[in-house]
């Protein structure tokens, strides 16, 4: 075999090595990309960090939640308001109701989305129940609050947003991982209020 | 490698196969194996083929009468994927390993001994996704696209042999392509420029290097896949952080320049068919080669228009919309080319024109209905509909599969020596045109009408159509029977070709006798 066919058959190896590495480094893109965009409704799962945005003169913005159970979660969750006013520059809190139904202790993990999806990328959370997973024992009730804030630039077409949130049972999904964390800092910045 | 080529310096010169099995088998053969790659895609052909039956004989009236929905969905999924790798593509691999080293005056592809491997790991790929039919939860039901996390969370536990096989097929295609590219840019006859190149080897040498960025990224996706499901990783998984919609994306960053491997090298067998049997030639031969480098560069941002209706933006939505328009235009060109080449042509209407010309009438009437599509505001009506069912069927079976019928006519006097009963050939063709129309037309229409795809019951007022449908599905179906039949006529014997097979047929393979010896060019021609 001449050197030309040795060097075609290195690039084209190279090549099938580079599109596969390509093809999980999409991965972080895409998530970059919804993140810098605010596309796809995205919202970072950590607080925002904290620095002055509130102001004085902000306008007016109706926000609705909306709750979701993923698939046979049988846990209740809804907003303790389904509709609020708030004004940009203005921090709200606004909590979510959530009970255990079942008899057994379960894992919980909320997923938030915004609508209009380009909102989220002005919707600031100082924080959020969906930040950390949720373990409630059977029967046992929560409010579990989000402190968030529109900033000033808001595009002005938005008037009305949707905050919607998806709860996921995690129970058995990574259940090892939520024990070692959950008794390194039990109740260490747990933010879920106490039962009511 | 030099081994090989040094036993052939002792050898006779003629010498010819080894007898028995083992020829099979071990055979570094580029023309044994493209025949090896032929067969193989037949019989994936008909095992994709009896499926398609499955379906419409379940869709012939409304109401549940032959299969259970379960099992409906498993033989919509395998005769997607049955057809697309194991039939469409292995077919255009076995096109290329017989034709391209013939076309370039190469001895052999470049790397016989993988060639032997890329081929024998198919039947494996195909045994074991097969045979996840018979294992408990059934075979792979999530529709040939696989979805996460319908792959994944609600995927039978066959799934992992689904993975497994995808794995091996996308390891054949990438051997495959890197063969052909090899061979096409190391072992060209002196003189023959990229820019002389018969159209079939441009074609192919754009397909792999498609292949060669694409199928890593398929790779990519189902290894996902597999971590999801066996190693508790999140990928598209929402509750640990993933994302549904990302399988999507990566899914058809692979599948759209996966529908354009299975259509440009159609387009190279297209131009040949139609230059010989207009007797002309081919009319704007760079502007066909430049039109096929401007498909596969466009197939790689057009992606998301299979997801218009996901929650995309506007702005994404308008650029996707009009990125896909734009393959409108070197398509254009290229049937403006053989329109062109047509006219004023002495025209001959043996079995591979017929085919070449209904590729042409019926691929641009699937390219309107993907024009139609590529509406975003009115594909929120026909996503998911029989209407994208029969876009795509348009372009792959009176596409694809004609193109591969009339390659297979064009050429079997070269591969065998004998000519094919030219009677039983028009025959074949009429009955699968029928076949085809009356299958697919009128699925524009329930499609437009509302039917929902993938659902195997409907409503009502789709009764008519469906019938008529399921009719003309089997039909086509049988008439298959008969292409079978034909071929191995001609194997078994017929009229004796002479070398150029046809009048006024133009290129390096048409100048060696038929049957091909089974060396050819083993002292490089010369090209003006």
């Amino acid at each position: 075999m001449n050197e030309g066919s040795k060097k075609t058959i290195r690039t084209l190896c190279f090549a099938v090595l580079g599109m596969f590495t390509f093809s999980f480094a999409l991965v972080p893109l895409y998530n970059v990309f919804c993140e810098v965009t605010g596309l796809n409704g995205k919202i970072e799962l950590r607080a925002t960090n904290v620095k002055n945005i509130e102001i004085d003169n902000g306008r007016d913005v109706s926000v609705q939640f909306v709750s979701h159970n993923n698939e046979e979660m049988p846990w209740t969750f809804k907003p303790s308001e389904d509709n609020i006013q708030i004004k940009t520059g203005k921090y709200h809190t606004a909590t979510f109701y959530v009970k255990n139904t079942t008899n057994k202790k379960m894992v919980a993990q909320a997923i938030p989305s915004v609508a209009p999806s380009n909102a989220a990328a002005h919707l600031k959370k100082l924080e959020c129940f969906c930040f950390e997973q949720q373990e409630l024992a059977p029967g046992e009730e929560a409010l579990l609050p989000v402190r968030l804030i529109f900033d000033d630039e808001l595009p002005s077409s938005i008037n009305s947003v949707v905050l919607s949130y998806t709860i996921f049972d995690v129970t058995d999904y990574n259940d090892v991982e939520f024990t070692q964390h959950h008794n390194d800092d039990h109740h260490a910045g747990h933010e879920m209020e106490p039962s009511i | 490698m030099s081994a090989v080529i040094e036993s052939h310096n002792h050898d006779d010169h003629h010498h010819g196969p080894t007898k028995g099995l083992t020829r099979w088998l071990y055979t570094t053969n580029h023309k044994d194996i493209g025949s090896l790659y032929l067969w193989f895609s037949f019989a994936m052909f008909l095992i994709g083929g009896a499926m398609a039956l499955v379906i419409r004989a379940e869709l012939f009236q409304p109401g549940m009468q032959i299969v259970e929905p379960e099992f409906y969905n498993q033989m919509l999924t395998l005769h997607g994927l049955i057809m697309v790798f194991g039939a469409v593509m292995p077919a255009f691999v076995g096109l290329a390993n017989w034709l391209v080293p013939m076309m370039v005056g190469a001895p052999d592809m470049a790397l016989p001994r993988m060639n032997n491997l890329s081929f024998w790991i198919l039947p494996f790929a195909f045994l074991v996704l097969l045979s996840s039919l018979f294992m408990e939860g059934g075979a792979p039901n999530f529709g040939w696209t696989f979805y996460a996390p319908l792959s994944t969370t609600y995927a039978p536990p066959s799934v992992t042999f689904f993975i497994f096989s995808v794995h091996i097929m996308g390891a054949s295609s990438i051997m495959g392509s890197i063969n052909v590219i090899v061979t096409i840019m190391n072992m060209r006859a002196p003189g023959m420029t990229l820019m002389k190149m018969p159209l079939f080897v441009w074609s192919w040498l754009i397909t792999a290097y498609l292949l060669i960025a694409v199928m890593p990224v398929l790779a990519g996706a189902v290894t996902m896949m597999l971590m999801d499901i066996h190693f508790g990783t999140s990928f598209f998984n929402a509750a640990g952080g993933g994302d549904p919609v990302l399988f999507q994306h990566i899914f058809w960053f692979f599948g759209h320049p996966e529908v354009y491997i299975m259509i440009l090298p159609a387009f190279g067998i297209a131009s040949h068919i139609i230059e010989t049997f207009s007797r002309k030639q081919l009319f704007g031969y760079a502007s066909m080669v430049w039109a096929m480098a401007s498909i596969a560069i466009l197939s790689f941002v057009v992606w998301a228009h299979h997801m218009f209706t996901v929650g995309l933006p506007l702005a994404a939505e308008l650029f996707f919309m009009w990125a896909t328009m734009l393959i409108a235009v070197p398509t254009g060109v290229k049937v403006f080319n053989w329109v062109t080449t047509m006219f004023k042509g002495s025209i001959t209407y043996e079995t591979p024109m017929l085919f070449a010309i209904a590729f042409v009438v019926l691929f641009t009437i699937g390219g309107f209905s993907g024009l139609m599509l590529a509406i975003t505001p009115a594909d929120f009506q026909y996503h998911d509909t029989y209407f994208v069912v029969a876009h795509f069927h348009y372009v792959l079976v009176p596409g694809s599969i004609f193109s591969i019928m009339a390659a297979v006519y064009y050429w079997i006097p070269k591969w065998t020596g004998n000519m094919y009963d030219e009677r039983l050939g028009k025959l074949h063709f009429w009955l699968s045109f029928i076949g085809v129309n009356v299958t697919f037309f009128p699925q524009h229409w329930i499609g437009l009408a509302g039917m929902p795809r993938r659902i195997p019951d409907y409503a009502l007022q789709f009764a008519d159509w469906n019938m008529i449908s399921s009719v003309g599905a089997f039909l086509f179906g049988a008439s298959q029977i008969l292409f079978l039949f034909i071929v191995l006529k001609t194997v078994m014997g017929g009229k004796k070709a002479t070398p150029e097979v046809w009048e006024g047929s133009r290129g390096l393979e048409w100048t060696v006798e038929s049957p091909a010896p089974y060396h050819t060019f083993t002292t490089p021609p010369k090209v003006n």
